[in-house]
């Protein structure tokens, strides 16, 4: 019998809030994160809105307690930050050897916002320096490790856009099949150069706002954030009251192109059904849909197709908190399973901002408006990767 | 379940069951890899497209998936595909890199940028053969037989899948090397053309094949 | 024009990497998309970012790539029109 899974504490930073209060605070008033670049030194400052965190690495250092910035790039100081915020909230110590304590984290920028900066001064010869170590995605996982002391198991995922959704998924299975008691599980992403281009290349940014399910939207914005969720057992939980319940999950591939997804859906209906059927749930027991919802004109119609396709006629609240934090990419899966809980556990559902006029190819609208006093059962949230990879999760009220 | 095929690439060679099938005077990567797939006869122009790593994740795929016809066997859904490598996609990283160096004069190209990231591979080989179930890339800093034979093991054991294609694709200019294995459940591991070394998917053959390209 | 449009068809070739295509199998006329040479919307792209390039025209909606790049003989005949805006 696969043992339980719950969530008993949150932790995030992200361009709405530097912790969970302050951002629930963003989301209940409508303050969306997206505004022009000034952290981030690139040409496109004054021409690309982002999701950006406004503070400097000095200032994530000092928040973190890191002395040596050499050897943490933006995405470990995120992840430190949001680490130690979740690990508190749970009251739990890794080190405490009752328990099997492990991390399961996601990246995918890695230390590139680090490297592409020193990168040109390697190839002039500069000497050896520390930030390739920090290079890989795995370095901020380790950075966690040492500084709160997880021993148990230590994993790093990287799938994309799906990538924390993925390493939740991950976290959940280790504590269902009783390999571990408790796991930190979640991701982080920077903003960097690199991104930045390269998804300005692919001609899906928006220079405004981003608009999800809207029928004039006109792409996505980058956005960077840390989330991590901890999990535990029934058996570590003992008397505590959790914040709610990992009920369900469920990965699929789209197998259709690299980077668009197929016109019926195929790798999203996939996702969200098993993550259904691995739960026992049916869809009309889903109270509300955290989408993707990226604003791209493929992923809105790809994943609103999917979703009439689950849920038929009874479609639930849908909305995509996009438009609040912007697309963080490898943390996404995290930072939307973090503000799925935080709807969970204040009962309130948040809009999917800027939203105007629905797709005409699809019968459902978004959420325009805050719901408050809801109470949520079954929560579903979305998370699709490049290369196809679609992961569903699904969290449950207690 | 069984390993009912593996696929083994350490240029100059290509090995299927522990038979060479492909064996390249040069083991420089851009040429071996356009020599196999010209050798083996695939028909796949989209396959020029890719960067390093995912030609040789497609092609270590066609060599293990030949005749095999699972797709007829299982359905879209029950396939998986579990890779592991350490270093990412981090070739085609700096060539992204490179085209965004100098700001002055710079075009990202879009067809390089899709490819920097490690679980596209993932989605050639599931967009070639229609393979829906689920997939992952795990990124270990050394080769990591154990986790990877875990990870698997334990979602035949929750039925998330009938079949998985798993195993290490590393590319890094010149370190190239897969150790690709197919994975089924017992009851439905019909081989069509019977390999010689069909065997049981425990601990031991899979790190034995899997430390076999290292 | 016939000169831009060989000169293109070596171009197209080599930024989309199609290998087994030689410039004489592209038909100048032929469809770029769909049936004819089979391009996706990342090709598109690639050709919006060799316009740029190579010729200096900007193109800023994605959605208009694929009515330029029709045929080999549209996109020079584009290129002709705004080369030098």
């Amino acid at each position: 019998m696969a043992n339980r899974v719950f969530v008993t504490g949150i932790g995030i930073i992200c361009a709405i809030g530097n912790n969970a209060g302050e951002t629930l605070a963003s989301l209940q008033t409508n303050r969306s994160g997206i505004q022009p670049l000034t952290i981030l030194d690139t040409i496109y400052r004054g021409e690309l809105p982002a999701g950006e965190i406004k503070l400097t690495n000095e200032q994530l250092a000092e928040m973190a307690g890191i002395t040596d910035l050499e050897m943490h790039t933006r995405t470990a100081l995120l992840g430190m930050i949001a680490a130690g915020e979740a690990l508190k909230d749970a009251g739990i110590d890794p080190k405490d050897s009752h328990f099997r304590t492990g991390i399961s984290s996601a990246s995918t920028v890695g230390g590139m916002d680090r490297t592409e900066i020193n990168y040109r001064n390697y190839h002039q010869g500069a000497p050896y320096s520390n930030f390739i170590l920090t290079h890989g995605c795995n370095d901020h996982t380790e950075k966690i490790a040492v500084s709160y002391g997880f021993r148990d198991m230590v994993t790093t995922m990287s799938t994309a856009c799906s990538s924390s959704a993925n390493s939740i998924m991950f976290g959940t299975r280790l504590i269902r099949h009783g390999i571990i008691d408790r796991v930190l599980a979640g991701g982080t992403d920077a903003l960097s150069k690199f991104t930045l281009n390269g998804f300005n290349t692919l001609m899906i940014l928006d220079k405004k706002p981003c608009r999800p399910f809207d029928k004039n939207r006109m792409g996505l914005n980058l956005g960077e954030g840390a989330a991590f969720l901890v999990l535990e057992s029934e058996k570590a939980l003992r008397d505590r009251t959790p914040l709610c319940e990992l009920s369900g999950f469920a990965n699929a591939n789209d197998a259709y192109h690299q980077t668009a997804s197929s016109p019926d859906g195929s790798g999203p209906f996939l996702s969200m059904s098993r993550a259904l059927e691995s739960c026992g749930l049916k869809p009309c027991d889903i109270d509300y849909v955290n989408a993707h919802g990226t604003g791209t004109d493929n992923n809105d119609f790809t994943e609103g197709i999917a979703i009439e396709r689950v849920f038929g006629k009874k479609i639930p609240y849908v909305s995509s908190t996009k438009p609040f934090t912007g697309h963080t990419l490898g943390a996404a899966g995290a930072v939307e399973a973090v503000i799925s809980v935080l709807s969970i556990t204040n009962s309130i559902l948040f809009p999917n901002l800027n939203f105007r006029e629905k797709i005409d190819e699809l019968s459902f609208e978004p959420l325009k408006e805050m719901v408050t006093g809801i109470r949520l059962k079954h929560v579903l949230s979305n998370s699709f990767g490049f290369g196809g990879n679609d992961s569903t999760l699904i969290l449950s009220s207690c | 379940m069984l390993i009912t095929q593996y696929c083994l690439i350490k240029p100059p060679e290509i090995r299927l069951n522990g038979s060479v099938i492909f064996d390249h005077p040069t083991s420089e990567p851009p040429e071996f890899l356009k020599s196999a797939y010209r050798n083996l006869k695939i028909n796949y122009p989209k396959f020029f497209k890719m960067d390093a790593l995912c030609k040789l994740a497609f092609l270590s795929a066609e060599v293990l998936l030949k005749n095999q016809e699972i797709t007829h066997r299982y359905d879209a859904q029950e396939i998986g595909i579990i890779l592991q490598n350490s270093s990412s996609s981090l070739e085609t990283d700096e060539k992204h890199q490179e085209s965004i160096n100098d700001r002055q004069n710079y075009f990202p190209s879009p067809s390089v940028f899709v490819y920097t990231l490690p679980n596209v591979m993932v989605g050639e080989i599931a967009i070639k053969h229609r393979i829906k179930g689920e997939n992952a890339v795990l990124i270990c800093k050394m080769p990591d037989a154990r986790q990877l034979y875990e990870y698997v093991y334990d979602h035949f054991l929750q039925n998330r899948f009938k079949c998985c294609i798993t195993g290490r694709v590393e590319s890094y200019h010149n370190k190239t090397s897969v150790s690709l294995m197919l994975v089924e459940k017992e009851e439905t591991a019909t081989s069509l053309v019977k390999p010689k070394k069909m065997c049981i998917f425990d601990l031991s053959n899979f790190e034995r094949i899997f430390n076999k390209a290292i | 024009m016939e000169e831009l449009i060989e000169k293109l068809k070596k171009e197209i070739i080599q930024v989309l990497n199609l290998e087994e295509v030689k410039p004489e199998d592209i038909d100048s006329d032929m469809a770029l998309f769909g049936d004819g040479l089979g391009l996706d919307s990342i090709d598109v792209l690639e050709l919006i970012v060799l316009l740029q390039k190579e010729y200096g025209i900007k193109i800023k909606d994605p959605k208009e790539g694929r009515r330029i790049f029709t045929s080999v003989r549209t996109m020079a005949e584009y290129i002709l029109e705004n080369q030098n805006k």
